[in-house]
């Protein structure tokens, strides 16, 4: 009988902490595309130090399935995609503040080879050759590089010849993997992600899109937190977010 | 209807081989540790029950580590026979296989120590050698708890789908399972499509587990 009273005032005391956490911290979800990682993290540290109280929760992936994610009613406060398309999708079906949708960071696709690869493709076509097996990219329905990567493909005529080559990653993080454990031959990344396995991978080609590389960010429509998820879209766009964004090889949009 | 065909195949076949090397290993290595205690079994019986707890993730890095193109044994794989592993139907076989191991195994082990071990006995004084005792005997009077086993590893196969991610990646037509179809069309937002895959592998693998529980059943 003696330990009843204590466990309610243990009760109480883990209710009153729990619930304060819950009221005071501010915290912030974001759903960035894979290959905004680590330049995302720094800049999350950043907003953190540059705005007490606030807390920034990162969820990175390829930007398709984050979309199908706050689609499912995820609760996110900010999404930021690598390409127009997704974010499109997710403006006609009103799961953005269309008003907060803005454009913060430029980004090129690039081919790269496994380090200790000999081979050095001096255009597209070369990769018909057989040396070139498997080749990477993101999952075209879901993964922004893949989009970019078959658009490509697609103008330089290459579609058919490459067709059974392809080995398709859940994001361009883990084409990226892919390339540096030295799975495939080759693979499609944007330069930023390939800059951060300098050590594993070799840029060999910049290849030019057809559609630019642009990462869009916006609130989320349902968001509960609307003025700090502003705050943190001001602060990528401020000096200090886009100098933190050049920092990983991001160029400004 | 190809979009549900292609996976279904694609799974039925993995399954099937993974299930035959499972089984094959599974009895051979259950009857072992069935028949006598010797110094360190415990320990080999936990390293075989090891796929059953570990993160299906952790069981994919052991896979890439072992059998990647630069892995311990990939790299001769690759050199001495050009066989490369990730990516096919055939790593995807491998992941299945050692998920599945554990369930054949255990239930082997299980239904070989069950049997009398007198029949095995009285087969050797009517001048039985240790493989006809085994095939003729202890096989036999085990077969139905083995072959529940068997189906178990079956359904898990069927059902595999982290380590199968990592080791085979998703290359529809090639190595996209159902499990794996699931996965890519959750992600894709195309739920249609999830919840027929979805209907599909619950279907089957009710199938398997009604049949293996008959089985069992049928053994009391």
């Amino acid at each position: 009988m003696t330990i009843f009273p204590r466990l309610r005032s243990a009760a109480l005391v883990a209710t009153l902490l729990l619930g304060s956490a819950a009221c005071s911290a501010q915290e912030l979800i974001v759903s960035a595309a894979a290959s905004l990682t680590n330049a995302f993290q720094a800049a999350g540290k950043a907003f953190e130090q540059a705005r007490p109280g606030a807390k920034v929760a990162f969820n990175f992936a390829a930007s398709g399935p984050l979309l199908a994610q706050i689609q499912q009613g995820a609760p996110v406060d900010v999404f930021a995609s690598a390409d127009q398309e997704t974010m499109n999708r997710a403006a006609s079906a009103n799961l953005i503040a269309p008003a907060t949708r803005v454009d913060f960071a430029a980004n090129t696709l690039v081919l790269i080879v496994p380090a200790a690869s000999t081979q050095a493709p001096k255009q597209l076509g070369d990769l018909t050759n057989p040396s070139f097996q498997r080749i990477s990219t993101g999952t075209p329905a879901t993964v922004p590089v893949g989009r970019y990567t078959m658009e490509a493909i697609d103008k330089a005529g290459l579609t058919a010849p490459l067709q059974s080559r392809w080995i398709y990653g859940e994001s361009v993080r883990q084409v990226l993997n892919y390339v540096a454990r030295g799975e495939v031959d080759a693979g499609f990344v944007y330069r930023t992600d390939a800059l951060i396995e300098p050590e594993k991978t070799r840029i060999v080609l910049t290849i030019p899109t057809i559609t630019s590389v642009t990462y869009p960010i916006a609130q989320i429509a349902s968001s509960k937190n609307a003025a700090l998820a502003g705050e943190f879209i001001a602060f990528v766009r401020s000096a200090p977010g886009q100098e933190i964004l050049q920092r990983y090889g991001f160029s400004k949009p | 209807m190809h979009a549900l065909f292609v996976p279904l195949w694609l799974t039925l076949k993995v399954a099937l081989f993974a299930t035959l090397i499972a089984a094959a290993i599974g009895i051979a290595l259950g009857w072992w540790l069935a028949r006598r205690p010797f110094p360190g079994r415990s320990v080999v019986d936990s390293l075989l029950m090891l796929p059953m707890v570990l993160p299906p993730t952790v069981i994919g890095y052991y896979l890439i580590v072992l059998i990647g193109r630069n892995g311990i044994l990939g790299q001769y794989l690759d050199r001495w026979f050009g066989i490369n592993l990730i990516f096919t139907w055939q790593g995807a076989v491998i992941a299945a296989s050692v998920v599945s191991l554990p369930l054949v195994y255990k239930g082997a082990r299980a239904a070989f120590e069950e049997v009398d071990g007198r029949f095995a006995n009285a087969a050797r004084t009517l001048g039985a050698g240790e493989l006809e005792v085994f095939l003729r005997v202890s096989l036999p009077l085990a077969i139905r708890g083995i072959a529940a086993g068997v189906m178990l590893a079956f359904a898990r196969a069927m059902g595999e789908f982290g380590a199968t991610l990592m080791i085979a990646g998703n290359l529809p037509g090639k190595t996209q399972t159902l499990s794996i179809a699931v996965y890519e069309a959750v992600q894709a937002g195309n739920d249609r499509q999830a919840l027929w895959l979805t209907l599909v592998i619950s279907l089957v693998c009710i199938g398997v587990l009604v049949a293996s529980g008959r089985l069992l059943q049928a053994r009391h």
